[in-house]
């Protein structure tokens, strides 16, 4: 060992210096996550009652879609022959995980997710398609889908379907993104990847993550608006997200102890790629900042009554390096996967283009993407009553 | 000019019929004719390989064999050889090298102390193949013969196979961007040839076997010999013997 050669150290199967799985797929489970995540955010008002975060409701539900509008790009520009992807619809490989990718999806983008927001905002859109103007008139016209009875009856219809189905929501949020967590986990080739956990990490990950953002997102767009930030529902978010960010820890510590603890025959190889090439991603970025920083923070305003700014402050230093954290750990995952040999006897490096179908620029457009996508979103969707949507 | 409802739905019937009849006779005319082995029969045949490390001397015939017979892109390797150095107490961190896939033979590296022995590596056309149960479309699968094939006309290219291999035999090819691999010489078997790779081993230290075929030698040799193969906790039921295999192998 010990010879470093094109970024190889020790032996990699020849085939394997290269790595087959890029930024792009590093993306792919980050983005699924947080679609998941919000979306689950907003089911707390729905099924579970919480008042308190009512304001993020429809916020949550536009984050989701515009995410996962987004989702499948980055897999469309990875493949390798993305004009033969519909092919998973037409023949999927019934015992291939992957193949289930795609009804998945479409059950969640139609289903789910554009089914509750039209209910939850047909009241509106019927409303606007009456009283807008020029275009505008014309798009609202088209989203009420023809239907434009809003008496109380049909009001009640509405959300007695969007409760049910915000109801098959919650789990069809889990399945979109545990089963990415699936994906990976279900992989014995792969000692990083092979682990039952997989799933239900990747599950409270998501819901980090998109609490997060949703957090975020709200602060940001009130501040926009000029509208004050609602305490209690801030607050209450922020209880949320510690709650789940303690128990994805949990579950990642679980993990490592059960592996540290077993010490199998791959211990020695892992243990060598987190204390070297993944050190700083996995160690000092997913663990010490992103996780256990942003868990004392939040920990404080549990334990210290902390004044509203102090308190937003937290919130928003929290909320942001979680969303660093998520990243990171969907790096670690993705790529730290594929750093090592399956032979257990060496390292590959991951060597990032920047202007390339795969490289870092696409990952910051399609990162980019879901905000510009967000914009629109909400301007064709206010998310808050009308009188405050002026700006 | 009018046209009644019933008028209307016999002319699209008709269109939709005719217009499908085209479709299949082009598909038909484009998909040419399959490559003839009149007396080929795949359900008689169980392919799999027998490897002799000991035999191996490392000349990288059967790598630069498989390059040309198969069009191998270069820099990746649909067989190759590792050469193995175990110091005699440490048998659990062997030193492994493979330049360039052992394509050009080995430089002298080892001088004292130790063993050093060559294996030969390639897909194991496994029984179970983690990597066809992962295809989302079915691209890659088993023949009822037992050979592991790539539909390259039908692979999206999603690499999903390549982390699934526990062995390393899979790359993405840069010319057709495909999940690429050993198709034990498919071309070659199902004519009556060895493949490539064994036809071009000066040593015999990998053979072609038929496990359907009482009469195949490999049933002998089974019976006679320690065998092994790699990795055996992946349960894959790989199909690529290997000889008196060292215990460092992996």
């Amino acid at each position: 060992m010990g010879t470093l050669l094109h970024g190889v150290e020790g032996y990699m199967y020849p085939n394997e210096v290269e790595l087959q799985w890029s930024v792009l797929i590093v993306l792919y489970p980050y983005i699924t996550g947080l679609v998941a995540g919000a979306f689950i955010l907003a089911s707390l008002e729905r099924v579970f009652k919480v008042e308190a975060v009512k304001p993020t409701y429809r916020l949550a539900l536009l984050v989701a879609l515009a995410f996962l509008l987004v989702a499948p790009l980055p897999l469309q520009l990875h493949l390798g022959h993305p004009e033969r992807s519909f092919e998973m619809y037409l023949t999927p490989h019934r015992s291939s995980a992957m193949a289930m990718f795609g009804f998945v999806y479409l059950w969640y983008l139609m289903i789910v997710l554009l089914m509750e927001i039209w209910l939850d905002y047909r009241k509106n859109i019927v409303e606007w398609a009456e009283t807008g103007t020029g275009l505008k008139r014309w798009i609202y016209r088209i989203l009420t889908l023809g239907s434009r009875n809003v008496s109380a009856a049909a009001l009640r219809v509405d959300d007695r379907v969007g409760y049910f189905i915000t109801l098959i929501g919650v789990p069809s949020a889990f399945l979109l993104h545990g089963y990415v967590g699936f994906i990976f986990g279900s992989i014995k080739a792969n000692p990083w990847w092979s682990t039952p956990l997989m799933p239900v990490v990747f599950i409270f990950s998501a819901m980090v993550s998109g609490i997060a953002a949703v957090l975020l997102l709200y602060m940001l767009t009130s501040k926009l608006r000029r509208t004050p930030i609602d305490m209690r529902c801030v607050d209450t978010i922020g209880r949320y997200l510690l709650y789940t960010f303690v128990i994805d820890f949990s579950l990642e510590m679980l993990d490592l102890v059960h592996r540290l603890y077993e010490a199998d025959e791959s211990l020695r190889a892992l243990d060598f790629m987190v204390h070297t090439r993944l050190f700083f991603s996995q160690v000092i970025l997913q663990i010490f900042i992103g996780t256990l920083l942003p868990i004392a923070l939040l920990g404080l305003t549990q334990i210290v009554k902390l004044s509203e700014g102090a308190r937003k402050a937290i919130y928003v230093a929290a909320g942001s390096v979680t969303m660093i954290s998520i990243f990171a750990m969907r790096w670690n995952v993705v790529i730290g996967g594929q750093l090592f040999s399956k032979s257990f006897l060496g390292y590959t490096s991951y060597k990032m283009a920047f202007a390339t179908r795969e490289g870092l620029l696409p990952a910051i457009i399609l990162v980019l993407l879901p905000f510009l996508i967000l914009y629109v979103l909400v301007k064709l969707l206010p998310p808050w009553p009308k009188r405050e949507a002026a700006v | 000019m009018e046209m009644t409802r019933r008028e209307m739905l016999v002319k699209s019937g008709k269109f939709i019929l005719l217009t499908s009849a085209a479709a299949a006779a082009w598909d038909y005319v484009l998909a040419g004719k399959a490559e003839a082995a009149p007396n080929y029969d795949m359900t008689k045949h169980w392919w799999a390989m027998v490897i002799d490390p000991e035999k191996c001397i490392g000349c990288g015939n059967c790598v630069r064999a498989c390059e040309t017979e198969n069009d191998v892109p270069e820099g990746y390797f649909r067989t190759w050889i590792e050469r193995y150095h175990v110091d005699d107490w440490d048998m659990e961190h062997p030193q492994v090298d493979s330049p360039n896939g052992g394509h050009d033979g080995f430089p002298e590296k080892y001088h004292d102390g130790g063993k050093t022995f060559f294996v030969p590596k390639m897909c194991n056309h496994c029984a179970d193949s983690p990597c066809t149960q992962v295809c989302p479309v079915g691209a890659t699968f088993i023949t009822p013969d037992g050979v592991v094939l790539i539909d390259p006309k039908y692979c999206l290219g999603c690499r999903y196979c390549i982390q699934a291999c526990p062995y390393g035999c899979r790359f993405f090819n840069p010319k057709t961007n495909t999940a690429d691999k050993c198709t034990l010489c498919y071309h070659r078997i199902t004519q009556g040839l060895t493949t490539a790779c064994c036809e071009a081993c000066p040593t015999q230290a990998r053979v072609l076997a038929d496990l359907k075929n009482p009469k195949d030698p490999i049933h002998a040799f089974l019976r006679t010999h320690s065998v092994q193969v790699l990795k055996p906790q992946m349960a894959t039921h790989a199909k690529v013997f290997y000889k008196n295999l060292d215990g460092s192998v992996r």
